[in-house]
């Protein structure tokens, strides 16, 4: 309806977020603002103070008696009363949520109590007593992969990756890796649990995907109707964490059930900061092969990914999210890869946002910028004349990029950088001792995933004994009600994005009123939502097939509602206009109020054919998200944004301080639904991945023990510590989305740690480097 | 994250809280909270009692008094930061304690009373030559700071106000290097200096964090011997590099 007609659309505007007033008066409805249920109890978690140990016994007796104390649930009740979390890797070890026999990393649940109060709670779990037997702890991911601690081993060739090598004038190869690091969102966990009869009734600030309900509910041993999950409206940040808090909330389900009372928990922040889910450290060999004049020839990776002590769902997707893109924005033909999935002593990892970009492209980028030095050619320019210039463009590994134009917004980085100067600046800056650096990246950046790339662990035949699994599809529901108020309900879950105020675009266009007259409901409850499993906030989907399923749903309410206003307007359906909160046709109009109200109380007036009622459901997909071939190919997402990004820095000999004095950041993400969220979304993504560049890290010591357990130690961003960021964008559309929009909250997470060390590398003249790049280790390498 | 038991007590005197304090063997003092807090819900520090000094009378003040000002144990950072009267180093050095939310509540008795080895106002105290009242008696700063949160204080004393000397005619410098805004330093380091005829008459030079406590060194040459413990964030290396540079540069600004 909106797209093509003169008329402005409501998409596309800087629409100020319908969110901030009630957030900022302090009126949303968090998890903990939430009371579902009467007479919820309390639980604190007794945690693994070793990485590695067995438990002899535990002894519970003195908490019992603690007064306030409901009861206690061990690791072992646990494994009584459910089964390991389903996996899509054969040789991991199993994995409950909470340890029984054996604890397996520092921050394991192995026992929880639950009383009236936390504090009481917290005060019980203190007399819980533990008989240990520690053990030795594996915390380096390469050690493991030469053990049993080797879960999944699979390699992939695309093209002739051998013979490209044989004939390359230039070949780079270098190890990078890439550590561990979280998202820290301002709210932790959170869940109320609520075990009635045979079914339980779960509330948890869970971002989905919601594949993950199936999880919990097997590893509850529920059938589908009897596991009822819902999430709050508001959600205080995700970045990715939140999928993994299904785990609790089977933890909570089982205390609810074995104590015969609702059970709620909030994670704190030392809890958070010890176990919650974080990002794969990564090891990557990577060696590229290129012709004398920079053409890319031939990638060949060797991963080794720590995914921790269990591989907890979706993991090992850390590993295959970027599958369809191992070429990068390049068009090389030849690329192969091994992917081994080690466990360690480390907790489980999770989602987080760039979910393997950031360690991909650290890899592809860093071998980018060492080899332009090796070629003689500018980095910027050996990207250029690599970059794809067609779409669709079909990479060797199966992607399938839609479209951008590259090149174009590589040209608009450099000129906002002013990248020639900057060299020139450069120059003379080294001149007089000082350490400036230029880096640049060219990420693409995937979303809207197929769940299916994840079967990718598993080889082709195993993979043909099971039902295949592919697409990413949304639902989302939108209804008039007899006074004319529109609702719009939708499944992704926001966490702080905006979701609310760019589903009311979308369907502010297609019913005719403004967005502001549009309810937008967030909250996701698995018995009345219109979802799949698909759903929920990853692999930023929203923009994508999120409102895609609000613009078709609203496609549809429309379309009904011109059926009915056509005979009192004296015209066809189609010649009917939705605009102003009425509908029109022949200079005469009636309000979409008096249509609704007709159609509620006198549905005898409807017009023959039209099914009374004025509630529509929908669901969009993306295209050509198939199953695995028989070859390994994958189309692993189904809208491919493109981003070029230059960082300036100047590294402070002295002190080995760096300053990033400038960074640019150009997108392509196809056609954008509001621009002042693009750019809350851009932002966001740029101080994810300055944080891991310059400050964050999980660091486990050599016995797994925790070293970056409080915000003293990890070190987050705040405000004053990023710098500035300037951002330009391109809109080719996608022609694969419903709106012709791609994500793009990820990007710049992807792209700032590999542009920032590559500056931070030409500043200093060397190759190795790690991330985050603090004081202390840019001194080093300066010495 | 939720504190164990603990009685709780409000005083409106200092008597009474001198007496509240000798009741309990293990009560702690709570002033702006800022350092207390977070250790009690971290269940770092499990005091039986906590003595709120938050209603007694008189330790809100800042005034001259002789060649120094006296600061109440009660007033806060930025109450302190704000003072006419703050003195030229902690003027420098407090923009550094904490962020501007915790210094709203952070106190200048409690930071002194608290004694972290990386402590901005401590390492001021110290290097101004100041000294610490308390109800029983006045301690020197430099005799007063005995280790990382360790002081000279015995049970049942209490920190009553600092005197911070004014040493008027010096110059002074703080220099701090942390990896974020508000951090705890990786290195702190203050100067004063006192020149005759463009030439260094007296000086007094302090560093903290990679001590113990605050610590005055008799020159520059002092860092090259100093034992340093590496940590998450830094090496031992590192550290003597950095300390080495902030002395630099104090000294240098001091003189300029």
């Amino acid at each position: 309806m909106s797209v093509g007609t003169e008329r402005e659309t409501w998409v596309g505007q800087a629409v100020l977020r319908l969110e901030d007033e009630a957030l900022l008066r302090g009126e949303g409805r968090f998890i903990d603002d939430l009371d579902p249920v009467p007479n919820a109890y309390h639980a604190a978690i007794l945690r693994s103070p070793f990485a590695h140990a067995r438990i002899r016994s535990i002894d519970a007796s003195a908490a019992l008696e603690l007064p306030g104390v409901v009861g206690v649930l061990t690791g072992a009740e646990v494994a009584a009363m459910s089964h390991p979390f389903p996996v899509g890797v054969e040789n991991a070890p199993a994995s409950y949520c909470c340890a029984s026999e054996l604890t397996r990393y520092y921050g394991e649940p192995v026992a929880l109590a639950v009383a009236r109060d936390r504090y009481v709670a917290e005060d019980a779990v203190e007399l819980i007593s533990v008989d240990w037997e520690p053990l030795a702890a594996v915390v380096d991911a390469v050690t493991a992969a030469e053990t049993d601690a080797l879960v999944s081993d699979r390699s992939f060739s695309y093209g002739d990756v051998d013979t490209a090598f044989a004939s390359a004038d230039v070949v780079v190869a270098d190890r990078f890796r890439f550590p561990r690091w979280s998202c820290n969102p301002l709210e932790c966990y959170g869940v109320v649990a609520d075990w009635t009869g045979d079914s339980l009734t779960a509330w948890a600030n869970f971002q989905g995907p919601f594949t993950l309900h199936s999880v919990a509910a097997a590893a509850l041993g529920l059938p589908g109707s009897k596991l009822r999950l819902i999430t709050p409206p508001d959600s205080g940040g995700s970045f990715g964490t939140k999928a993994a808090v299904y785990t609790y909330v089977v933890l909570m389900a089982l205390a609810s059930k074995k104590l015969g009372v609702p059970v709620r928990w909030t994670e704190d922040r030392l809890e958070h900061l010890a176990a919650a889910g974080s990002a794969t450290a990564r090891v990557t060999d990577l060696a590229a092969a290129f012709a004398a004049d920079g053409e890319l020839l031939a990638l060949r990776y060797d991963v080794i990914e720590d995914v921790g002590a269990y591989v907890r769902a979706p993991e090992p997707a850390t590993l295959y999210r970027m599958h369809g893109s191992l070429s990068g924005a390049y068009r090389v033909r030849n690329v192969a890869v091994r992917n081994r999935v080690v466990v360690t002593n480390r907790p489980p990892t999770s989602l987080n946002r760039g979910f393997g970009g950031p360690q991909m492209y650290f890899a592809l980028e860093r071998t980018m910028e060492i080899a332009a030095g090796r070629l003689g050619i500018d980095p910027a320019e050996l990207r250029r004349r690599n970059l794809v210039r067609d779409f669709p463009h079909r990479t060797p590994s199966g992607g399938l990029y839609d479209s951008g134009d590259y090149e174009a917004c590589l040209d608009d980085a450099l000129e906002l950088a002013r990248y020639e100067e900057r060299r020139a600046e450069q120059a003379a800056a080294r001149e007089e001792g000082r350490l400036v650096g230029i880096g640049v990246a060219c990420v693409v950046e995937p979303s809207i995933s197929n769940m299916g790339y994840i079967t990718l662990a598993q080889t082709s035949d195993e993979r043909t004994a099971q039902l295949p699994k592919s697409g990413n599809a949304e639902g989302a529901t939108i209804a008039i009600n007899p006074i004319g108020g529109v609702t719009v309900r939708i499944s992704t879950t926001p966490q702080g994005q905006g979701h609310r105020t760019a589903a009311a675009q979308v369907a502010a266009d297609a019913l005719g009123v403004a967005p502001e007259q549009i309810d937008v409901l967030t909250d996701v409850d698995t018995s009345t939502s219109a979802w799949t499993v698909a759903s929920g906030n990853y692999s930023s989907r929203f923009s994508g097939v999120g409102a895609g399923a609000v613009h078709k749903a609203a496609t549809k309410l429309a379309t009904k509602l011109r059926a009915i206003a056509a005979p009192q307007l004296g015209a066809e359906p189609d010649e009917v206009e939705l605009r102003d909160g009425k509908a029109w046709a022949n200079d005469e109009s009636v309000s979409l109020r008096r249509l609704a109200g007709a159609a509620h109380w006198n549905p005898d007036s409807l017009p023959r054919g039209v099914e009374p009622g004025l509630h529509e459901t929908a669901f969009d997909a993306a295209p050509n998200l198939e199953p695995p071939d028989a070859d390994d190919r994958v189309a692993s997402s189904a809208a491919h944004g493109f981003l070029a990004d230059v960082a300036v820095v100047e590294v402070e000999r002295d002190t080995g301080a760096v300053r990033v004095l400038e960074y640019v950041t150009v997108h392509d993400a196809g056609r954008l639904l509001n621009p002042l969220l693009v750019e809350g979304q851009v932002r966001g993504g740029f101080a994810h991945g300055a944080g891991v560049a310059l400050f964050e890290r999980i660091v486990h010591d050599d016995e797994g023990n925790l070293l970056t357990g409080t915000f003293m130690d990890y070190l987050c961003p705040t405000a004053p510590d990023l710098p500035p960021l300037t951002m330009g964008h391109r809109e080719t559309p996608s022609p694969f989305t419903t709106l012709g929009s791609k994500g793009l909250g990820e990007g710049t997470t992807m792209s700032a740690p590999v542009a920032i060390a590559n500056a931070v590398a030409d500043a200093l003249g060397v190759q190795a480097l790690e991330v985050p790049l603090t004081p202390g280790r840019v001194w080093e390498l300066l010495r | 994250m939720k504190p164990p038991r603990f009685e709780y007590a409000r005083p409106e005197s200092l008597e009474e809280a001198v007496a509240l304090l000798a009741e309990g063997e293990d009560a702690k003092v709570l002033a702006g909270g800022q350092s207390l807090v977070p250790a009690l819900n971290m269940r770092l520090l499990r005091p039986s009692l906590l003595v709120d000094l938050g209603r007694v009378r008189g330790l809100d003040r800042i005034e001259a008094r002789n060649s120094s000002v006296a600061v109440g144990a009660r007033v806060t950072q930025r109450a302190f930061a704000e003072s006419p009267l703050v003195p030229p180093l902690a003027a420098e050095a407090l923009p550094h304690v904490g962020h501007y939310v915790t210094r709203n509540r952070g106190t200048v008795g409690g930071s002194i009373a608290h004694a972290d080895a990386a402590a901005e106002l401590s390492l001021c105290l110290v290097v101004l030559g100041g000294s610490v009242v308390t109800n029983r008696r006045t301690i020197p700063a430099e005799e007063f700071f005995v280790g990382h949160f360790t002081t000279a204080l015995e049970p049942g004393e209490l920190v009553v106000e600092t005197l911070w000397p004014r040493l008027d005619g010096w110059r002074f410098a703080f220099e701090e290097f942390a990896q974020r805004r508000g951090d705890y330093g990786l290195s702190l380091v203050a100067v004063a200096l006192r020149l005759e005829d463009g030439v260094v008459a007296e000086s007094r030079l302090g560093l903290a964090s990679v001590t113990d406590r605050p610590t005055l060194v008799a020159d520059a040459e002092a860092v090259e011997s100093l034992e340093l413990w590496g940590n998450l964030h830094a090496s031992p290396d590192y550290l003597r590099n950095l300390t080495r540079i902030l002395v630099a540069r104090a000294v240098a600004r001091a003189a300029a």
